[in-house]
């Protein structure tokens, strides 16, 4: 649905030049909740605003439905953004506005008729639980109540296409899951094509089903959020997507740097209900040690992840290997940096 | 009890309050679509030309740097030819708006780059066009602080009519300079200065208010 063919954007300054994307390649398919993560200054903000050609790439292509869009002229570019919102971390509302208005803005603007608009507005309204909100002001409103009117701003030309730009990076963990909520549903109830820009790997893991990671304006690795959580390859993935300890990243805790090495194992579904590491020190005789644990809820499916060190010598470390192998539970090497 | 007819007064105070209006309205016709121009042709704006840009800017720096009282003499030849004469309220209005106008497209260029460029994003990611940011969004969403802007343009239109009295321009300006400085009535020099003070005040309070009553942001602060 939404494709970019080898998309590159220099910002030029007075001293110096910018390279925010440095050849993207992606593939968002209809229906799908893509998300696109990153850390801060990874490109990922420009990256969607290329979508919409808010921003216009340097070079490469933006394509539509199979059409590129920046050979349109300026009249279809406008109507072409009718069917693709956006949506913003700071909201962006008209202040003078009352909601009501704000969500009338783009049917306005579309030459929608005051009638159809007011009905339509209303509808939007009760969509997104705020009916009783329509005669108040952007400033009288909460954040969450906010993005909720940006929300349903950004549905009032029926768009076949949501951008969201760290929709919900200003809003406290409750309000995120909500607003998470009232995105998947409108995914799944509207069949609106979803692309969320973040930083938070919560974020993807909780609605998202494809995910694309990005490091210094290229895309680090993508694919299907199960697949790239089970085995993150890239350097930026497994940084956002490993388990953190308290002192910040569990592949660096320095000064103690262990001897054996060290495993993470990704349990799924069933395996998650048998007591794996339990069996495992008794089966194999190997004093494993736990260095990190968490569970998550990843596209509705709960998994968890352990990182193990193994014992320093070859023969157990071979022995746990070969025994998890056995028992079908994923696992994948990874490196200690001191 | 200075030597002045009541009715020289009143007439004094409608002059000023002619001649103010008038310039601000006038000024305000030419210098919000100068300001708008200067906006959005501006680096970040939304139709981004630099040329037109500087243009525009020295221009407006040209007329900004001329002091009024010298700005009112040099423009007497056009002034004579869109009125027909040099002398009087009327024709004191074409140099103040010459003067103001520039005034007033600064002004209101601040007024716009008060507007969060989020909220143009937006507007643009929607599919508006240059027009309909601009009459839907940038002139809605800056009215609070234009009407603020008004205020302050309208008090300062307020004291350049004071020294057009000089040019025989009319007014309680020509009243005070008449009376006051060629005659040392210090007594009437006292009446127009509180009336003018007055007239100030008024404008400014009222400026304000309305600027309060048509903000939409009741709680929140300007930011």
């Amino acid at each position: 649905m939404i494709q970019l063919k080898n998309v590159t954007k220099t910002f030029s300054g007075n001293k110096m030049a910018v390279e925010a994307l440095r050849g993207v390649n992606l593939f968002i398919g209809e229906g799908d909740i893509f998300g696109i993560i990153g850390l801060s200054g990874a490109g990922k903000s420009t990256l969607i605003r290329c979508i919409n050609l808010l921003e216009r790439p340097t070079s490469g292509q933006v394509l539509f439905d199979g059409v590129d869009l920046a050979s349109l002229d300026q009249k279809s570019l406008l109507n072409k953004r009718r069917s693709m919102s956006m949506i913003f971390q700071g909201f962006h509302l008209l202040e003078q506005r009352s909601v009501l208005k704000n969500i009338c803005y783009p049917m306005e603007i579309a030459g929608t008729v005051k009638k159809a608009r007011l009905g339509k507005a209303e509808e939007l309204l009760k969509l997104v639980g705020l009916s009783d909100k329509r005669d108040s002001y952007p400033s009288e409103l909460s954040g969450g109540q906010k993005q909720r009117v940006a929300i349903a701003r950004a549905l009032a030309t029926d768009p076949r296409v949501l951008l969201c730009d760290e929709a919900t990076s200003a809003l406290d963990p409750n309000t995120t899951a909500q607003i998470l909520d009232l995105i998947r549903e409108i995914n799944r109830t509207l069949n609106v094509t979803v692309v969320v820009v973040t930083h938070e790997m919560t974020v993807v893991e909780k609605i998202c089903n494809k995910v694309a990671v990005m490091e210094n304006g290229q895309i680090a690795e993508q694919g299907p959020v199960e697949n790239v959580f089970l085995s993150p390859h890239s350097r930026i993935g497994k940084e956002l997507i490993l388990p953190k300890t308290s002192a910040g990243n569990a592949l660096s805790v320095p000064g103690h740097m262990p001897e054996g090495a060290c495993i993470r194992l990704v349990f799924q579904g069933q395996s998650a209900f048998e007591p794996v590491i339990a069996n495992l020190a008794l089966e194999c005789g190997a004093a494993v040690n736990i260095l990190s644990a968490n569970t998550k809820n990843i596209d509705g499916k709960t998994a968890g992840q352990m990182i193990l060190q193994l014992p320093p010598d070859a023969k157990s470390e071979l022995h746990v290997k070969t025994y998890l192998k056995e028992k079908n539970i994923f696992f994948q090497e990874v490196e200690l940096y001191a | 009890m200075p030597d002045i007819p009541v009715n020289t007064l009143i007439t004094g105070v409608f002059e000023t309050l002619y001649m103010t209006l008038l310039s601000t309205i006038f000024s305000y016709l030419l210098g919000i679509p100068a300001g708008i121009i200067l906006y959005v042709t501006g680096e970040n704006g939304i139709w981004p030309s630099r040329p037109v840009n500087q243009a525009l800017g020295a221009v407006i720096n040209l007329l900004r740097s001329a002091p009024f009282i010298i700005l009112l003499v040099a423009v007497l030849p056009l002034t004579r030819a869109i009125t027909g004469t040099t002398i009087g309220p009327t024709a004191t209005i074409v140099p103040l708006v010459i003067a103001a106008a520039p005034f007033v497209a600064r002004m209101a260029e601040s007024s716009f780059k008060e507007v969060d460029s989020g909220v143009i994003e937006a507007a643009q990611s929607m599919g508006s066009t240059v027009w309909q940011v601009i009459y839907k969004v940038l002139l809605p969403e800056a009215r609070p602080s234009l009407i603020v802007g008004g205020a302050i343009a309208v008090t300062t239109i307020l004291g350049y009519t004071a020294m057009a009295g000089f040019v025989g321009g009319g007014g309680l300006g020509a009243i005070a300079i008449n009376y006051g400085y060629y005659r040392y009535d210090n007594g009437v020099m006292l009446i127009t200065v509180v009336l003018l003070v007055i007239i100030v005040q008024l404008f400014q309070a009222l400026g304000m208010r309305l600027a309060r009553r048509l903000d939409k942001r009741h709680m929140s602060s300007f930011t």
